[in-house]
């Protein structure tokens, strides 16, 4: 069956959809030679990331096996995971300035 | 496997064979690119400084002219001056005439304004191009390639597919004793741990580190999130989170060679293999800092489509996402996107990029040049316009 997501690394908390992914579809993740099912509980586009697994607020998110960020909330397993609910550790002159003005 | 192009007084080997109109300032740029209109062979190089900046940056103007006019795919060079600008004209005409090309100015508030400028221009690059138009390709080597890497306009497919690669492309041309020319700085941003482990010295891994340090403080400096600059607009709506994200698809370009050495925006590397420029990521300004590089040939992976390309450096497009391959086949050269589905293996795309390579060294047209897409030029400053 062709896959419809991309697991990069065992331990990534997020899949790339490799199609648009309607809602309630039983998602087929690859990862390398093996294959996970995970429920679409919203609509994701392709190139877009879901969690694969329930993500905790504030909790790294993994991609490549590396750290791309951190939840600014609970992603539940099937869901969007994008800049409404991950933000970027990097490039971040807005936490420095509050850091100064406080 | 070799390729066939112009190998020029100074050893260097051109992959294209222009007469190059560089404008040494902003307000030169009407008349070298009326010269560029009128004379068919020459190729305007224009851009937006030169004046009214700090010597920081007018000792860049100086050093990216020098490097582009210098650069072997251009066989003479026209110098289009006003002639009240900051910029060291006769020390930009001097180095470039040093790797033993023709150069000739033109100053437009001597010869009296922009009508004689644009005759006097005309004929002169008339000439030159006669002259450039009889030399004929001759054997190169690999070693006489110098490769940019570039990915713009990115979506989450370059990451997957289009720029691993490319990565094995450029494995491919160091270990044939090329050069391969790794810039954007910012999409080292959340990836640079990765990157320096190629560094071939703990001193060499250090200066990425600074250039990485120097460029996020730049950007932090103005006291916002970056996020929206970089990643971009188009890279979120194309899936990309964060730069750290963004950065960890774009490094995997550079394959897996040591990187040789690091330098500073648009400076020729005097080392073979991988190597390291600084420079952000911006089309305009990456793109000119790899021709004064050097660089004879360009690699630009892109999953949103990316049209730009350079005056006179092929730039070769290169995709992974099938939808931009299906809708803008007028500039992307080179679908992957069999990677993503996993019916293709990245040894033979990468290789089939290799092959591209040479190809267009040898005088294939790009789809960028094909379609006139090629003006995508401007000077990185650090300084600002006072």
């Amino acid at each position: 069956m062709p896959a419809d997501a991309i697991l990069i690394k065992k331990e990534d908390n997020v899949a790339t959809a490799l199609r648009d992914l309607e809602l309630e579809r039983e998602a087929v993740i690859r990862l390398d030679q093996d294959e996970k099912i995970i429920t679409i509980t919203e609509p994701i586009p392709f190139g877009h990331k879901f969690a694969v697994r329930k993500i905790i607020k504030g909790e790294n998110i993994l991609k490549y096996g590396e750290v791309i960020g951190r939840a600014t909330r609970d992603i539940e397993a099937g869901t969007h995971a994008h800049i409404q609910n991950i933000e970027s550790l990097r490039g971040r002159g807005d936490l420095e300035k509050e850091a100064s003005a406080l | 496997m070799t390729f066939m192009g112009y190998r020029r007084a100074d050893g260097r080997v051109g992959t294209r064979n222009y007469v190059g109109i560089l404008s040494t300032v902003v307000c030169a740029n009407e008349v070298a690119e009326e010269i560029a209109h009128r004379v068919s062979g020459t190729v305007p190089f224009l851009h937006h400084q030169g004046c009214c900046q700090t010597p920081v940056d007018i000792a860049r103007v100086n050093n990216a002219l020098i490097g582009l006019g210098c650069n072997p795919n251009l066989a003479a060079v026209i110098l289009v001056s006003l002639g009240c600008e900051s910029t060291d004209v006769g020390e930009v005409a001097r180095a470039i005439a040093a790797t033993g090309k023709q150069v000739k100015t033109i100053v437009i508030q001597e010869i009296g304004g922009a009508g004689r400028s644009v005759a006097e221009g005309s004929l002169l690059a008339q000439e030159m191009v006669q002259q450039a138009s009889v030399l004929p390709r001759t054997s190169g080597e690999v070693s006489d390639i110098v490769l940019g890497l570039k990915c713009g306009s990115s979506d989450t497919t370059q990451g997957l597919a289009a720029n691993p690669a490319l990565g094995i492309a450029s494995d491919l041309i160091v270990r044939g004793g090329g050069t391969s020319v790794l810039g954007e700085i910012t999409e080292f941003i959340g990836a640079e741990h990765l990157l320096i482990r190629h560094a071939r010295t703990r001193e060499i891994g250090d200066k990425i580190l600074a250039l990485v340090k120097r460029i996020e403080d730049r950007a932090k400096a103005v006291g916002c999130d970056m996020r929206g600059g970089q990643p971009t607009g188009g890279n979120i709506k194309g899936g990309l989170t964060t730069i750290e994200e963004k950065s960890l698809g774009a490094i995997a370009k550079a394959g897996t060679a040591p990187i040789e050495a690091v330098y500073e925006y648009g400076q020729p590397p005097d080392v073979k293999g991988l190597v390291v420029m600084d420079s952000p990521g911006r089309e305009p300004e990456i793109l000119t800092g790899l021709a004064a590089a050097g660089c004879n040939v360009i690699a630009f992976t892109t999953g949103r489509g990316a049209p730009q390309g350079f005056p006179f450096v092929p730039v070769i497009k290169i995709t992974g996402n099938a939808l931009t391959w299906e809708k803008l086949r007028d500039h992307i050269d080179l679908d992957v996107s069999a990677l993503m589905k996993g019916t293709s293996s990245f040894p033979a795309d990468g290789k089939r990029i290799y092959q591209e390579i040479m190809e267009v060294a040898s005088g294939r047209l790009t789809k960028a040049e094909i379609c006139g897409y090629t003006r995508a030029m401007d000077i990185y400053m650090v300084g600002p316009v006072i």
